[in-house]
């Protein structure tokens, strides 16, 4: 210890602990790529013949979805929140639209199960944003709600039935040559939206500011409620657009389809980088954070292993990649 | 002790004045009960056939989410939040369940020991990765609670197991009175039994002292993270006694936990404990519980539909958490 401390400078760059440290606290989707470099490889060597372009087109299609729903993570912890209601919203639109599609019409079952989403987020978003309830609590709380409102939709709907909607079919399972998923159609825009948002504009700078200093922030002028009303709206919205692509990829209308996924959003954000404290992170990490989840979800099932150990392994990761963040980011 | 010293008419008046300010105290508790009182006679109202038959079925349906928030109330207490309740409760009733099916009376009671000492277990370990890896209790505790979820999992994949005729025993039928049910009298005391003498105890005062203020508990020679490992320790014991009810009160085990965190949250801000920390008991939440699920009952009674119930309850539950924090936000300013 003492002699690393008193002469440093001995070693190479890529022996001392300090530069890894910084870079991945500056850059954490240079490390993020190397272990997704790893985890391909390893898949490689356990299964070989595995991995081959039609693998890699599955993965990124298995990842858009869960992408998506870690975007809403992504940008209510940048304001040190978190949407635990993006499960139940996705599983509500993909079960809505599933019912409207004969009677009213595609488009017009999209446009209320987005309205529907929208106010799940405007009520969380006025109890976070004018109430301060914890997120947590009101996001869960919101989960219930909708849950409870989607049950009673379907007994409702048991008459008319529910079929996913062929669009959806083709736009969330359906790959071009077997290699390029259509849902890239979907995800491109979303993804560039809030890369933009987030790094580019006003309205992200102040997600940032929030999250990382309310009081600064407030003094500073900034009306945190108009924010976090907006960005919840903004996570339910995206959220009831991931829910479309999950009904599609699994061809399944359920009210509980999306809720597997609710962790993983969370522990791919996590892992990507983005602090739940607030004001850290970004979406780039989260991209890869999803694509790694998805082939370590691949290469557990292609082992035989229950969900059970997926469960365990993905909880242990959220605490030990939290604590390695928080470790990174305490030493400077 | 300092009764000694002072004459009779003021110890007198410090008694009175202990008295005032233990009422002062419990006031939210009591209002509670005020509230039960009033449920009750709705209920009557509604179904003049509820009686001491009713009471038992409530008593037992009441008991695990009971325990459930008193675990909750111990961790928010001590100014943390244990997500993993309702897992921890599934992982503890499917271990109890699979290693008393098919096997004796006495060796139950060995296995209730062991079960109780593995929640302290779960709980301590909760407790030990929140202070060494300096995560946010919320995030540490929703990542556990995936993977007790988990581990419950692995022991049990469908519900199954039984439950040893003694444990069930405990919770079945009334006590003395046929309007006394077993299963209120054994949780009270069980919550009695346990928690009074610690709530009394240097570490129970050291809980409270780090949840109005963890800083100043510091200064004061508390040992913070050690009291947050005990305080989680104790909710993972509760969760494991709550775990114990489910296996008694069902007869068999479901490794898929219930939605014992999220309400026994709301209990917890119901029953008067800040959730910034440091301020209120155990035995409100308990109160607030039998509201709860009063409320339930009177909505089955009018015939609403469950979903609509369970839209209910989660819009307590924020609306619940709502006016606390506006309360809060109230004394800050004020």
């Amino acid at each position: 210890m003492s002699v690393a401390e008193t002469t440093p400078e001995t070693r190479p760059a890529w022996f001392r602990p300090a530069a890894w440290a910084n870079l991945f606290r500056e850059r954490p989707i240079v490390p993020l790529l190397v272990i997704l470099v790893v985890l391909v490889v390893l898949s490689e060597v356990i299964r070989p013949g595995i991995v081959s372009l039609n693998w890699a087109g599955v993965m990124v299609r298995a990842a858009i979805p869960l992408a998506i729903l870690a975007a809403c993570q992504t940008m209510t912890m940048l304001t040190g929140g978190i949407d635990l209601s993006v499960g139940a919203v996705a599983s509500m639109t993909g079960f809505v639209v599933a019912t409207l599609v004969n009677g009213p019409g595609l488009w017009t079952g999209i446009a209320v199960a987005l309205a529907a989403a929208a106010v799940a987020g405007l009520i969380n978003g006025i109890g976070v944003g004018v109430f301060r309830v914890h997120p947590l609590i009101m996001t869960l709380g919101m989960s219930l709600v909708v849950l409870g409102l989607a049950n009673v939709w379907q007994l409702a709907m048991v008459q008319t039935g529910a079929g996913v909607p062929d669009l959806f079919r083709r736009v969330g399972a359906g790959m071009v040559a077997g290699v390029i998923p259509y849902s890239l159609v979907v995800f491109v825009p979303v993804a560039a939206w809030v890369l933009v948002t987030l790094n580019r504009t006003g309205y992200g700078r102040l997600l940032y500011a929030i999250g990382d200093n309310p009081v600064a922030a407030r003094l500073a002028g900034v009306k945190a409620w108009q924010v976090l009303i907006v960005l919840y709206v903004i996570s339910a919205v995206l959220a009831g657009i991931a829910g479309f692509l999950y009904s599609g990829l699994t061809n399944v209308a359920s009210v509980t389809l999306v809720d597997s996924a609710l962790l993983p959003s969370v522990a791919a954000a996590v892992i990507g980088g983005t602090s739940i404290l607030g004001g850290r992170g970004g979406y780039g990490g989260t991209i890869i954070g999803a694509l790694i989840l998805t082939v370590i979800s691949s290469l557990l099932s292609s082992l035989g292993y229950p969900e059970a150990v997926r469960q365990i392994l993905f909880g242990s990761m959220i605490v030990f990649v939290a604590a390695a963040y928080a470790r990174v980011t305490n030493e400077s | 002790m300092s009764a000694a010293v002072t004459t009779p008419a003021r110890a007198a008046s410090g008694r009175t004045a202990s008295i005032v300010s233990a009422l002062r105290r419990s006031g939210w508790t009591l209002s509670l009960l005020g509230i039960l009182a009033v449920l009750v006679a709705i209920t009557k109202a509604i179904q003049p056939t509820f009686g001491a038959a009713g009471i038992q079925g409530l008593a037992i349906s009441v008991m695990p989410l009971a325990l459930a928030s008193v675990a909750q109330a111990i961790a928010v207490i001590s100014r943390g939040i244990d997500l993993s309740v309702g897992s921890m409760m599934a992982l503890t009733s499917v271990v109890s369940a699979s290693l008393m099916e098919d096997r004796g009376e006495g060796f139950a009671v060995a296995v209730v020991i062991g079960v109780l000492v593995l929640g302290l277990v779960l709980g301590a370990i909760n407790g030990t990765l929140i202070v060494v890896t300096r995560v946010p209790d919320i995030v540490v505790t929703l990542a556990m609670l995936f993977v007790w979820a988990g581990c419950a999992l692995l022991v049990m994949e469908t519900p199954g197991g039984a439950s040893a005729q003694w444990l069930r025993g405990l919770t079945l039928g009334p006590l003395v009175n046929e309007w006394i049910p077993k299963a209120a009298v054994v949780m009270l005391l069980v919550v009695a039994i346990v928690w009074i003498p610690i709530r009394r105890s240097r570490l129970g005062l050291s809980m409270y002292a780090i949840g109005s203020d963890p800083l100043a508990a510091f200064r004061s020679g508390v040992s913070v993270g050690r009291t947050k490992i005990l305080a989680y320790a104790l909710t993972g014991l509760f969760s494991a006694f709550g775990g114990l009810s489910l296996t008694a009160t069902t007869g068999i085990a479901t490794p898929v936990p219930g939605p014992y965190t999220l309400m026994s949250v709301a209990a917890v801000v119901l029953g008067g404990v800040s959730l910034s920390g440091g301020r209120g008991g155990v035995f409100g939440p308990i109160v607030a519980v039998v509201i709860l699920s009063l409320l339930r009952t009177i909505m089955t009674f009018l015939n609403v539909n469950t979903n609509l119930a369970t839209v209910v309850q989660g819009g307590i539950l924020v609306g619940v958490v709502m006016v606390g924090s506006l309360i809060q936000l109230r004394r800050k300013r004020g």
